[in-house]
């Protein structure tokens, strides 16, 4: 299976076990969305579980703070997650505070899917990976999978969550996991362990983070389409690093990365966004705060620049092999 | 009233829009309120707005069947002009079938063709100045043709290229020309729709003439930021005609799902008090005279005026769109309002202004011209082949100055450019 089908699926077992739980966003009823995630669910459920939506990011997440408050467990998507702006006030003021505000009375049981990062020549307004503003809130949880496997699982939590979740999906690994060296073929999902999909129901607790890789040089830390890059990198170079797959950004699994980082003594931070502000600032600050007796070098941050993600030179953006290769290599010396 | 005293009454229910047809269906338009040509009033540039507000629901025609122009909003304009007109929406076709082309050859990512919709950019820039500001949506690549950019540039900036003006940044077809009056492209849809209002108001703050103009698609005109506009717009009366492209799908979704079930687009106008018109937007008469009445009005001091482009979007919605999922391919050949390119070459020839040869040698000289245009922006390079702007490049412009990080992470750039390719050297100017 590969993510889109598994996402599919999550979403077909949910919509059958939940009365509750709907869909709605644009283009996901007939058509199925663009990228074909929600294909074939408004046939299978009708439309008044599986909808399309007027063009209004606003109107959509709006519409699922309602349906929570009244009982039902909305999925909407946002077709890119670039486009999630004009709803942010109705998500960060709205959505995130329901239940803090009225002590309990109101809920916002939502999942926001959405489709983000680059490296599918998007250009500035279908590449951007927006995750760190939402970690910044409190009241929203911010979940990212990895491979088709968590996606289902992790989607299945989300949806049974009761608080609302961004489920930001790394779009560029939708058919196959990416190894960062875009000038090679990718393969498709079916030659990779993960894409290994258990029929029906099971999910994966929110805030429990992944060991993709185990290994005692340095511990890194990714998610998302990174997991992969960083994976193959530390196979080109034959560098010995434990990779912890977060899935969630919020809650965090600060235990496993704190045994990690205790035992290997080395950290490292992968993601693809602007580097300031991001999420890597806030994985330092709590490495720094937690293992700053085991650490013996410096954390070592790499990021996307700060600069809108250019069509032409995306690939010099993307923080692709040779930046990650540099980093480890500062790593490995300093020991 | 108690839960206990509403059991008797019905359930409520969703009602969730459907097209008429579908992948299958046979299409049937007849349904479709088409207005006589040349039957509906045109009020003085100076009117109340209310008195427009009957047109918001009507549908301004000027060319009948025989392609003859009728009525009181016909433009009246010479022939020399009708046929400049023909030309620029012809050309606008022919570069967007090379261009479609292009694409599926691998020579840039992605592109938005207009076909069918070409009166409602080409004509429109016809009625306004050539100093007008434009804030157009993604579809408007008639505006600029029209207003004589290079088509070169048009392609360095498609394919991405070491020319391209907006040095690689930008998703292709998002020009930007501050000297054609030409306002930057944002993939976000309806932004440009409250920055339009601000600079007619600032227009007007200045105690300018030039006037601004604004394109969404009618499936946008769902987002905030159209009826933030249109507020702005009426509070302060400000200088702008806001164009709606009803072209009946927004993706997959039909204009149902932007409200189209209960009133035309147009009619948006009347509950924020502006004038509002409703065109033909395949009667490229039509279109010119409406926009160049709101024109009038904007620039008489009299405000915004909101307009809608009823029309059809004859092709997919981007390379990246198979329509074929989601209508039915009679939609197109059956659309009862015909192709605007057509329609204004049958005027002409009714005129005895032009002919079928004329338009068939019109067209091999356009095909040539796009070819050659395209030739020489390949010598400046496709996307994805190196010959792209500097690396340095893509640390400028974020702010005026370069501040300490990211001439930080210029050097990273380049230092990794250099690791993977030790032979590059930079392309310099
Ligand atoms: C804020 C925002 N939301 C969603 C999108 C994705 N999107 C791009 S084009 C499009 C459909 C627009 O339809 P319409 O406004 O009718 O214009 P048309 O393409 O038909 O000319 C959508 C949903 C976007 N670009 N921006």
């Amino acid at each position: 299976m590969n993510m889109i089908e598994a996402i599919n699926n999550a979403l077909d077992i949910m919509l059958d076990r939940d009365p509750d739980v709907i869909i709605m966003g644009e283009d996901v009823g007939y058509f199925g969305g663009v990228f074909r995630a929600t294909a074939g669910l408004q046939k299978k459920y009708g439309k008044t579980r599986v909808f399309d939506t007027p063009i209004s990011e606003c109107g959509i997440i709006g519409a699922a703070v309602g349906m929570g408050a009244y009982g039902l467990r909305p999925v909407p998507e946002i077709q890119f997650a670039d486009y999630i702006y004009p709803g942010l006030d109705q998500l960060i003021s709205e959505a995130a505070r329901l239940r803090y505000r009225s002590a309990g009375e109101f809920i916002a049981p939502m999942t926001v899917r959405s489709p983000f990062g680059g490296g599918i020549f998007g250009g500035q307004t279908h590449s951007q990976s927006p995750e760190a503003l939402f970690t910044h809130v409190a009241g929203l949880k911010t979940v990212i999978p990895s491979n088709p496997h968590d996606a289902k699982g992790l989607l299945i939590a989300a949806i049974e969550d009761n608080d609302p979740v961004i489920f930001f999906e790394p779009k560029r690994i939708y058919n196959g996991p990416f190894s960062g060296f875009y000038d090679k073929p990718v393969e498709p999902w079916s030659k990779h362990p993960d894409s290994v999909v258990p029929e029906g129901y099971y999910s994966i607790p929110l805030g429990k983070a992944r060991i993709a890789r185990e290994g005692a040089a340095m511990t890194v830390l990714a998610y998302g389409t990174m997991v992969h890059v960083v994976a193959s990198v530390c196979e080109e170079k034959g560098v010995d690093a434990e990779i912890i797959d977060l899935r969630t950004l919020v809650p965090l699994d600060i235990d496993t990365i704190v045994a990690s980082v205790e035992k290997t003594g080395k950290c490292m931070i992968v993601h693809e966004a602007t580097r300031t502000s991001g999420f890597g600032a806030e994985l330092s600050a709590l490495v720094q705060e937690h293992c700053f007796y085991h650490l013996e070098a410096p954390i070592e941050r790499v990021t996307g620049f700060d600069t809108p993600y250019p069509h032409s030179l995306e690939w010099a953006y993307f923080p692709g092999p040779v930046r990650i290769g540099e980093a480890m290599d500062r790593l490995l010396k300093d020991s | 009233m108690t839960a206990a005293s509403r059991s008797n009454l019905n359930p409520l229910s969703l009602h969730v829009p459907e097209p008429r047809f579908r992948p299958g269906d046979t299409v049937d338009y007849t349904d479709l309120a088409i207005s006589e040509a040349g039957a509906q009033p045109r009020p003085d540039e100076t009117c109340e707005a209310a008195e427009t507000h009957p047109l918001c629901t009507d549908l301004i025609r000027v060319l009948d069947d025989a392609g003859k122009a009728q009525g009181p909003w016909d433009p009246k304009l010479d022939p020399e002009t009708l046929r400049r007109m023909l030309r620029t929406m012809a050309l606008t076709r022919a570069f967007d079938d090379r261009m479609y082309r292009g694409q599926r050859q691998g020579k840039t990512s992605f592109y938005m063709k207009c076909t069918g919709e070409e009166a409602t950019s080409v004509a429109s820039a016809f009625a306004l100045a050539d100093d007008d500001m434009v804030f157009p949506s993604y579809r408007q690549q008639g505006v600029l043709i029209a207003r004589n950019y290079p088509l070169v540039e048009m392609i360095n900036q498609i394919y991405s290229n070491r020319a391209d003006k907006l040095k690689g940044r930008q998703l292709p077809i998002m020009y930007s020309s501050r000297d054609h009056s030409f306002f930057t492209i944002s993939g976000n849809l309806a932004t440009q729709y409250p920055q339009a209002v601000g600079w007619a108001m600032a227009s007007a703050i200045k105690g300018d003439t030039r006037i601004a103009a604004a394109w969404v698609g009618e499936g946008s005109t769902a987002e905030g930021d159209f009826h933030s506009a249109l507020t702005f717009a009426a509070v302060y009366n400000a200088p702008v005609v806001l164009n709606v492209v009803n072209n009946q799908w927004a993706i997959s979704s039909f204009s149902g799902f932007a409200g189209a079930e209960r009133t035309t687009f147009a009619a948006r106008a009347v509950g924020y008090g502006i004038a509002g018109l409703r065109v033909d937007g395949n009667d490229p008469l039509a279109v010119h005279a409406a926009v160049q009445w709101a024109a009038n009005r904007a620039r008489a001091n009299m405000g915004p005026t909101l307009i809608e482009h009823f029309t059809y979007r004859a092709e997919g919605h981007s390379t990246s769109d198979d329509p074929s999922q989601y209508r039915s391919a009679h939609e197109r050949e059956e659309w009862p309002l015909g192709d605007p390119v057509m329609r204004l070459k049958n005027h002409l020839i009714a005129l005895g202004e032009w002919s079928d040869d004329q338009h068939a040698a019109m067209d091999a000289d356009l095909m040539e011209q796009v070819k050659a245009a395209t030739k020489e922006a390949e010598k400046n390079g496709i996307l994805g082949h190196g010959l792209h702007h500097p690396f340095h490049t893509m640390f400028e412009d974020v702010f005026e100055e370069l501040p300490w990080h990211l001439d930080d992470q210029a050097e990273q750039a380049i230092r990794e450019r250099r690791i993977k390719w030790p032979t590059w050297k930079e392309y310099e100017k």
